[in-house]
């Protein structure tokens, strides 16, 4: 299955990377199919042993790609805006109060504890520091410390939630 | 001059004003972490407004003129800005993650949890 | 053309924002300073490559853009590990 997930996705890029260079399904020279096929083999061969552990069978379901995207150009964006509106005027002003907290994700999944650091580290003032494997307690640099023990909402606003939808 | 080509220059600006800003933090703040702050998200979010500029215009070249390499041109900004976007969370994670784990603490911090967890299991 | 004059000056004031990152890589004072004037520089340097990209157009340059942006990550990530516990 992992092997699957792995050449479709590199056959997909190489496609995407490639369109334009002739006339097949609107685009693609027979050249740069076969070209595409065969990588897509080898790398699909090479590395799907290391994504397999933390893709399953779910990663292939359209509603999840279609969920995801929406989050990128919606409540991510809208968030990172903000989030660098807020740094430029601490760059400018120089007011900071900075401090590493500890957060509960209540993510179960390894794949959606990393889109929520990775959320988390584009979101205003935070940035993640480090992982605990076990609890999957998040421990997050905040640039302008409220108080000490936050929840997940006041860290990523409704992030958590966005993300427990696409991923599980 | 267009409208299309005033959204162009507007997105060009403003991209470059969020570099300039995430250059200027490097310099202004005091620690690895804030710093961190600064660069990676005032560049990443200049770095995408800046390619947003160049996709839009490959599309309006494109449509103008009607050369398909334009396309392609946006096309592969449009691939650029998607690995910027996956790529520079990440990288700041890993760096924050190994200063921390290296010794280098954060300067005037009012609460270090991590480091309160790691003396516990001492 | 008038708009690619404006995307090559762009690109040259990118080129200048990478050349003071390069100056926090020299001053330090810790490592993770230094790499994180590392990873500024990169990302800067493969906006700068876009922009150049549709400036000058050659559509190669963004194409080595991409290629730029996966492997300094890459480069980012090692530095990182080999930070956290030496070479091993």
């Amino acid at each position: 299955m992992s092997f699957l997930i792995t050449g479709l996705l590199a056959f997909g890029f190489y496609l995407i990377l490639t369109a334009g260079s002739g006339t097949i399904l609107g685009g693609w020279s027979a050249a740069e199919l076969i070209a595409g096929a065969v990588t897509a083999l080898i790398v699909a061969a090479a590395s799907s042993r290391l994504l397999g552990q933390r893709c399953g069978a779910g990663a292939l379901n359209p509603l999840r790609w279609v969920l995801a995207f929406i989050y990128v150009i919606g409540p991510l964006f809208w968030g990172m805006a903000k989030a660098n509106l807020d740094v430029a005027r601490r760059v400018i002003t120089g007011e900071i109060r900075p401090g590493i907290v500890k957060v509960k994700a209540g993510l179960a999944e390894d794949l959606g504890v990393t889109m929520l650091a990775n959320s988390i580290t584009l979101t205003p003032g935070t940035l993640t520091v480090d992982i605990d494997d076990e609890s999957h307690d998040l421990y997050i640099h905040w640039i302008d410390v409220k108080t000490d023990s936050p929840s997940i909402e006041d860290i990523s606003g409704g992030f958590s939630g966005w993300i427990r939808r696409i991923t599980e | 001059m267009s409208p299309l080509e005033i959204l162009i220059y507007i997105l060009g600006a403003v991209g470059l004003f969020f570099n300039t800003l995430g250059t200027v933090a490097l310099f202004r703040f005091p620690d690895v972490y804030t710093r961190l702050h600064g660069a990676t998200k005032c560049t990443t979010f200049g770095s995408i407004f800046l390619t947003l500029a160049v996709i839009l215009y490959g599309l309006t070249s494109w449509q103008s003129g009607g050369e398909s390499r334009y396309g392609i041109l946006a096309l592969h900004a449009a691939v650029a800005l998607v690995a910027l976007l996956v790529t520079n969370p990440t990288g700041a994670h890993a760096i924050a993650r190994a200063a921390h784990r290296s010794g280098v603490g954060p300067k005037f911090a009012v609460v270090d949890a991590l480091a309160d967890e790691k003396g516990r299991r001492k | 053309m008038e708009l690619q004059g404006a995307l090559t000056l762009a690109g040259l004031v990118v080129v200048i924002l990478s050349v003071l990152s390069v100056l926090r890589c020299l001053l330090g004072p810790t490592v993770p300073d230094r790499v994180v004037g590392l990873d500024t520089l990169n990302t800067l340097v493969v906006a700068a490559m876009v922009v150049f990209g549709a400036a000058l157009d050659e559509i190669i340059l963004v194409d080595v853009a991409i290629v730029y942006a996966l492997l300094s990550f890459i480069g980012t990530l090692y530095i990182a590990k080999f930070t956290e516990r030496g070479l091993s």
